[in-house]
């Protein structure tokens, strides 16, 4: 019982059900939606703002916030690209991702340290950091968008792991790189549930100074939690430019609060301590699919951002409210 | 920390007038104003010796002075909502909505051409609107924060998503330009030899500041910044505090979009982006504390106008805006850095 509670809460257990009512009710006004077409679309979608919320889940667990992650995305994913092309290992596209991975370790592992050591808010250094890390891109490593990706990264762009050959003859297909997303998901379900690290990150959010008091060492944790939303941004970030086919130095940032508005849709406590990969992932599918099917509403896409901004204040208000009886209890 | 101190003053009465005075005044000088200080005069002196002729020119500081007042203002917006522990991240969004607003309003009641005494009421309308709809945003930002209980981080992130939805929906996206000239200038007009905005800058900052020292309200935002449960105790009635706190911050935002939009004669949903971490990086180098509780307005007043001396100077030196960016990431850190290692020391 406890065990089955643990893996589905409550709170993921509301976030489902709007998911199945919002798919069910688009399905009826729009018969079109229930394809393996839109099926397909929407987990392409979701594989870069999957990836960048598991890292964003990570920290918000940890009793922080991140904003800089998308700038850390775009600076790992650019230098790596340029490295691998000046170096002229483009035959391996594990080398792009293990040098845009370190990249982001070395940044997070700084907004750790500034956060952990220094004690300054997380917020803000993000704030500063975002501003610096993409400033610094756009200063000293470049400005031009590069057209042409080494020969790997074009290969892993046309993998495909399903095609589906719909009624009306057009074929739909499931990039490889979805598998990247569903191991992402894995380990880092597997690190927050079954890992001491994992426990850890759970107890310092809940309170920092009782972690403090056990003996868990906090530096370190923040050092620890930063430094995996760095790997995650540089995974997401590679993924991205593989999907576009193009490294842009100017994507990306801008779309941060957005993936935190999905994690916190999930479930995630923005004070620490809470938060389920399970709930992340269906935060980030009914941000995706709301996107996608708001025009099937009727609703202009334009009204994207008043409907997110409402499922936010929704999302967080039923949460408040609720910890807020339990308080009172 | 100084607030800390000023309340305290009082309480000892030995100290004379001219000791509290004095001491109001060290307090008011305490270390990162001193700093400002310091980096101001020696981006003067450095610009002096590169390039006096650009830098001490009148256009030159016109220039400045028609740039500072939008950011500087919502630098002011920020300020409250920080002293009382929390932040506000709708500001840039209900800036630009009450610029679309306002623009909606003059453009269905006169058209750019439009002149007489009507249109001084018609854009007199549009001025009020805006504000009407600030408050409300405003209320609406404290009724989610102390009300239902939403940490002011998710609140007006959330907020901050419906004001600039609201405004691209209205727009679809799209600029809107050509405004009547009595609202053209708020963004160019001149006030007894100074800039419209300027003046409407500093009226505002004078009105915070003695907002901050003079009442009742200033320093149960202090307090409230302080210690949230301490102030409960205390019998402070928290959700009127948070009430005027995020209403004034709404405001405030709105008097910058109007700026903005004025000098711009346009308005768009996505203006002034990059003021968001703008506005926060001015209150936490200008000593307002990321953790409520302290700050003054003289200290945002000087950052605003580090700020503005800092990026005019690298752009006379011809650095890129992309340089620029680094800079105030790398120069917020620095400052939060240093005041940390400083409070450690006490």
């Amino acid at each position: 019982m406890t065990r089955a509670l643990r893996w589905v809460r409550p709170e993921d257990a509301v976030t489902g059900a709007l998911l199945v009512v919002f798919v069910v009710a688009t399905s009826f006004v729009n018969p079109a939606f229930a394809s393996v077409g839109t099926l397909f679309d929407l987990a392409r979608g979701t594989i870069v703002p999957g990836i960048l919320a598991i890292g964003v889940l990570v920290v918000l667990v940890s009793g922080g916030l991140d904003v800089s992650f998308t700038a850390i995305a775009v600076l790992a994913m650019y230098g790596a690209v340029k490295v691998v092309m000046a170096v002229g290992l483009g035959d391996h596209v594990i080398f792009v991702f293990a040098i845009a991975m370190m990249i982001g370790a070395a940044l997070g592992a700084l907004n750790g340290f500034l956060i952990g050591t220094l004690r300054l808010p997380s917020l803000i250094v993000t704030l500063g950091t975002l501003s610096a890390y993409r400033g610094f891109l756009l200063t000293f490593v470049g400005t031009t968008v590069i057209p042409t990706l080494p020969p790997a990264m074009r290969t892993l762009a046309r993998a495909n792991i399903l095609t589906w050959q719909s009624s009306d003859g057009s074929t739909e297909s499931l990039p490889a790189l979805f598998l990247v997303l569903l191991a992402v998901i894995a380990v880092a379900a597997l690190l927050l549930n079954a890992t001491t690290l994992g426990r850890s990150i759970y107890a310092m959010g809940g309170s920092a100074t009782a972690a403090e008091r056990i003996g868990l060492r906090v530096r370190s944790l923040h050092i620890m939690v930063y430094s995996l939303v760095g790997v995650t941004a540089g995974v997401a970030g590679t993924i991205h430019a593989v999907m576009n086919r193009v490294a842009n130095p100017f994507d990306l940032v801008g779309l941060e609060l957005t993936v935190i508005a999905a994690v916190v849709l999930g479930g995630a406590r923005i004070e620490g301590g809470h938060g389920s990969v399970l709930g992340t992932a269906l935060g980030v599918t009914l941000v995706s699919v709301m996107n996608n099917t708001l025009i099937m509403w009727g609703v202009p896409s334009t009204w994207q951002n008043v409907v997110l901004g409402l499922l936010i204040l929704l999302g967080t208000g039923i949460a408040a409210a609720r910890s807020h009886r339990m308080d009172l209890a | 920390m100084q607030e800390t101190k000023v309340i305290t003053v009082p309480s000892e009465p030995q100290a004379g007038p001219s000791a509290v005075w004095t001491r109001r005044w060290v307090g008011t000088l305490h270390s990162n104003l001193i700093w400002l200080c310091l980096v101001d005069l020696l981006m003067c002196a450095g610009m002096t010796a590169g390039a006096p002729s650009l830098f001490w020119s009148a256009a030159n500081f016109n220039s400045m002075a028609v740039q500072f007042p939008g950011y500087g203002i919502l630098a002011l917006a920020m300020v409250l909502p920080m002293i009382t522990g929390g932040i506000d991240l709708s500001i840039i969004g209900l800036s630009n909505l009450a610029a679309i607003i306002a623009a909606f309003v003059m453009q269905s009641l006169a058209g750019p051409a439009a002149s007489g005494v009507s249109v001084f009421l018609v854009v007199a309308l549009a001025v009020a609107t805006a504000l009407a709809a600030g408050a409300l945003a405003g209320a609406l930002n404290a009724f989610v924060i102390s009300r239902i209980g939403v940490s002011p981080i998710l609140a007006t992130l959330g907020t901050g998503l419906v004001f600039s939805g609201l405004a691209i929906a209205m727009t679809n996206g799209t600029a809107i330009f050509g405004f009547p000239q009595a609202f053209t200038w708020i963004g160019d007009g001149q006030v007894i030899g100074l800039p419209a905005p300027v003046v409407v800058f500093a009226l505002i900052a004078l009105a915070l500041s003695l907002t901050l020292s003079r009442t009742a309200f200033g320093a149960r935002a202090y307090l409230l910044g302080t210690n949230a449960v301490a102030a409960r105790y205390a019998g402070i009635d928290v959700r009127k505090v948070i009430l005027r706190t995020y209403v004034t911050s709404a405001l405030c935002a709105v008097a910058a979009g109007l700026i903005i939009s004025a000098r711009a004669n346009s308005a768009k949903a996505d203006y002034g982006a990059a003021y968001l971490l703008l506005a926060i990086l001015i209150c936490v180098l200008g000593g307002v504390s990321p953790v409520g509780g302290s700050g003054r307005i003289v200290g945002v007043v000087l950052a605003v106008v580090t700020l503005q001396i800092m990026s005019t100077s690298l752009n006379l030196l011809g650095v890129s805006n992309f340089a620029a960016e680094l800079v105030w990431g790398a120069v917020l850190i620095f400052t939060m850095a240093v005041s940390r290692v400083e409070r450690g020391k006490q």
